[in-house]
Formats: structure tokens, C-alpha cells, sequence
């Protein structure tokens, strides 16, 4: 019953978010376009989302979070690492792990989720792999702080 | 079906699974076909050469473990081989295999059928993560070699029945290296002693010294179920009796989820025995836990 409810919440949220986000500065990025650009990206964020709300191994690490501003600020990011047209404006990826103790385990299944939600919005290994390959430069910055 | 054999079939099943899968739910998180396979001596790795990655899918809060059949066969020769490994978060790894050569066409003139060794096999990652480490992982592993049927190898010139190889590895996967498929690369240095991997014995009247040997794979992951491959392993050439040389393998596996891996092989193992050119098809099934 909480999951039914948390992810309904999520859901009337994200929908919100989504709708009202936008972005049109011009971008370089044959990966960008390979995950659908913004919007592409706003979609693999919000089902990585509700599979994080199910996973229990990384749920207790987001809970208490603003879901709006996480999917707002992660689909940034991504955005821009992908090499589209936008602006990541959170914190420093190292201050917001600060205290968290992300473990391998987490790091790993929050992966294999992002992996997940990829499949599930039909992008390609190969878009997959090239941002992949981007995301895990984070990894000494997110784990063990 | 009498009603106690139901009751005794169904409690055997309950008393041997059920605390199985109350300690363990799922096969672990690291990500899909970061286990490789089992190797023909149990340690995690490809076919025939041992990677510096952990059996299984543990990552570091967690335990598991593979269960592996293999065989291979050749013009002259099966080698069938069993396995077991347990992964304690992917820092260590022990593993036991039993390899059985069945001397197809030599077994009437030796009047001997078989040759067969157990391989106990620790493994410790130590330093680095294959997806996450600029550097690599990096893994230092012993396997202790024990013949069960030593006349053979003896009579052949082997000088020991048992020898321990130890062994440097490292792996790295590069994200979207070949027209954007991950490459998995593997470097491994062995010291050994062992000839034909420790079925014909350990050291012999040519060499009875430890050398080092070059083992290197590497395999593209079409998509994160398939992985085809190759691989190179240098070998020693101790025993006068029968040269012997260098393996190496061309590889598909295919790993359909976590808990399951098929993995064929072509392999090509050289002369064995003074019998030429044994090259034939291998193929392994491994469960993971």
C-alpha cells in the first residue's frame, strides 16, 4: 500500500514536472539525440524513479527526497553529460553524497535500474553504453562519502 | 504417489531449499555479465584463462556463488569438469573443481581411461572495480592442483602429483570501445609448473621450474546477454616425452539473466600426449546463486 501510494504521488509530480520543463539552446550530440533529448531523457528519469522507489536495496538512500527537484536536476544532468543543451544547476555531486555511505551494492543497482529504464524507452545499447561510460567517472564521487 | 513418499519427497525439498533461499533472494547487484563465466579450473574468468573479476554477481554487501558443467571435446580426448565458487563481497573468491580427461584413444595402450585432478582455487580482488576504475580491477589467485591418478603423468616423466599456480590478473572494461560495444580486456600472469594445466603433473625432465606465462582474452558484449570473444594461454613445455603448446579459444556466451550462463567455445589445445592438433568444441553451463 505505501508503494501504490508513494508512487502515485510520484506520478502526479512528475507529470507536472515534465510538462513544465524546457529547454531550446542548440546542442552537438548524436548520444543526446539517442535518448530522445530532453524529453527522452525526462522519461528514463521518471521510470528510474518509480524502479527506485521499488528497489529495496536503494529506496531507503532517496527517501525524504523533493522528487521534483531530483528528476529536474538528474535529467539536467544527463542532459548536459550527454551533450545536450542544458545546465546542470544542483550541488556538487561530492556534497550531495556527503554522509550517504552509498556502497558498491547501491551504486551497482541504481545502474542496473538507469540500465533498465534505457531498455524500457527502446534506447540503444550503443546510446546506453556511451552514457554509461560518461556516468561512471561519477562513481568516486558518489560512493563511500 | 503414497501419500509418506509425497510427504518425505516435499520435506527433503523444503529441508535442503528452504534455507537457501532464505539467506539468499537474488543472484547479487553487480551488473549482468560482470561475473564472466567459469574457467576449466573452477576460477572465475573465461574458458581457459582466469580474470581478475569475481564469480557471480556479489557486490560488497553481499555473498554468492556459481555451480558450473563444462566439456570439452576433442579428436582424442572429453575433459568434463565440475565446479563450485563462493564470492564473499567481491574481495574473495574459493573455488573447488574436479577435471576428468578421458583417454578416448590412448586409454586401451595405457590400459588406463582416465586422468583426472581437484583444484582448490582462492582468488582476492585486490585493488579496483572492472566498470568503475580507471586502472581496472586487479585480483592475485592460487590454484592448488591435486592428481588423483598419478601413474600416468609418472610414468611420462612428471616430477610432482601436486603443484600450486599463482596468478596475477586484471581486467578493465571499456564502455563503447568497438563501434559502441563494451570491451572487456584480461591480462593475466601465471606462475606455474603445471603440464597440460596439471593433468600430465607438475614439473617434468625438460623443466622442473616455476615460469611465468602470458594469458590475455578479450571479448566485445553484443548487448548485455551476449559476449563473444577470444583468448590466448602460453603454457610451459616440461616433459620430454611429447611437446606441448600454447591454447587458445574463440568464445560466444550467452547470458540470458543473472542466474544463468551458456557458453561455447571453439578451442584449439595443441598437441596433448604426442597426439596432434586437439581441437574441438567446448561448452559450459553455469548457475549462479
Amino acid at each position: 500500500m505505501i508503494i501504490v501510494a508513494r508512487t502515485l504521488a510520484l506520478a502526479a509530480t512528475l507529470a507536472l514536472a515534465t510538462a513544465c520543463a524546457t529547454s531550446n539552446r542548440s546542442g552537438d550530440s548524436t548520444l543526446y539525440q539517442g535518448l530522445g533529448e530532453r524529453s527522452g531523457i525526462a522519461k528514463i528519469v521518471e521510470d528510474l524513479l518509480y524502479r527506485i522507489v521499488e528497489d529495496d536495496r536503494i529506496a531507503p538512500q532517496f527517501k525524504g527526497i523533493d522528487v521534483v527537484q531530483f528528476h529536474t536536476n538528474l535529467t539536467d544532468q544527463i542532459c548536459e553529460i550527454s551533450g545536450g543543451p542544458c545546465t546542470y544547476t544542483g550541488r556538487a555531486m561530492t556534497e550531495v553524497h556527503e554522509g550517504m555511505n552509498v556502497t558498491e551494492t547501491q551504486f551497482n543497482a541504481l545502474a542496473e535500474q538507469l540500465i533498465l529504464a534505457m531498455e524500457e524507452n527502446q534506447v540503444s545499447t550503443s546510446a546506453q553504453n556511451r552514457l554509461l561510460g560518461r556516468l561512471v567517472e561519477l562513481h568516486p564521487d558518489i560512493t563511500h562519502r | 504417489m503414497k501419500p509418506s513418499t509425497l510427504c518425505r519427497l516435499t520435506l527433503v525439498a523444503c529441508v535442503s531449499l528452504a534455507p537457501a533461499a532464505a539467506l539468499k533472494a537474488d543472484p547479487g547487484s553487480r551488473l549482468w555479465a560482470t561475473g564472466g563465466v567459469t574457467t576449466i579450473e573452477g576460477t572465475a574468468g573465461g574458458g581457459l584463462v582466469p580474470w581478475a573479476l569475481m564469480s557471480g554477481y556479489a557486490s560488497d554487501e553481499e555473498w554468492g556463488g556459481t555451480l558450473t558443467l563444462s566439456r570439452a571435446e576433442t579428436d582424442d580426448f572429453t575433459l568434463n569438469v565440475t565446479g563450485a565458487a563462493l564470492n564473499w563481497r567481491n574481495r574473495i573468491e574459493l573455488s573447488i573443481a574436479r577435471q576428468t580427461l578421458d583417454l578416448d584413444t590412448l586409454g586401451a595402450a595405457l590400459g588406463q581411461d582416465e586422468l583426472s585432478q581437484d583444484i582448490f582455487a582462492a582468488k582476492v580482488r585486490l585493488a579496483g572495480d572492472v566498470l568503475y576504475s580507471d586502472y581496472g580491477q586487479w585480483s592475485l589467485g592460487l590454484q592448488h592442483k591435486h592428481q588423483r591418478e598419478f601413474d600416468v603423468p609418472e610414468a611420462v616423466g612428471a616430477e610432482d602429483d601436486r603443484g600450486t599456480d599463482v596468478y596475477l590478473a586484471a581486467s578493465k572494461l571499456f564502455f563503447a570501445a568497438v563501434l559502441d560495444r563494451n570491451l572487456l580486456v584480461n591480462v593475466s600472469l601465471r606462475g606455474t609448473r603445471a603440464n597440460q594445466g596439471g593433468l600430465l603433473g607438475f614439473g617434468g625432465d625438460r623443466n622442473d621450474s616455476y615460469e611465468a606465462m602470458l594469458e590475455t582474452s578479450a571479448g566485445i558484449l553484443l548487448n548485455r546477454s551476449w559476449v563473444v570473444g577470444a583468448e590466448y594461454r602460453q603454457k610451459p613445455d616440461n616433459l620430454g616425452f611429447a611437446r606441448e603448446q600454447d591454447w587458445w579459444d574463440v568464445f560466444v556466451a550467452w547470458i540470458p539473466d543473472r542466474r544463468l550462463s551458456v557458453t561455447a567455445a571453439w578451442a584449439d589445445l595443441g598437441d596433448i600426449a604426442g597426439l596432434e592438433d586437439q581441437r574441438g568444441l567446448y561448452v559450459s553451463l553455469q548457475g549462479t546463486f
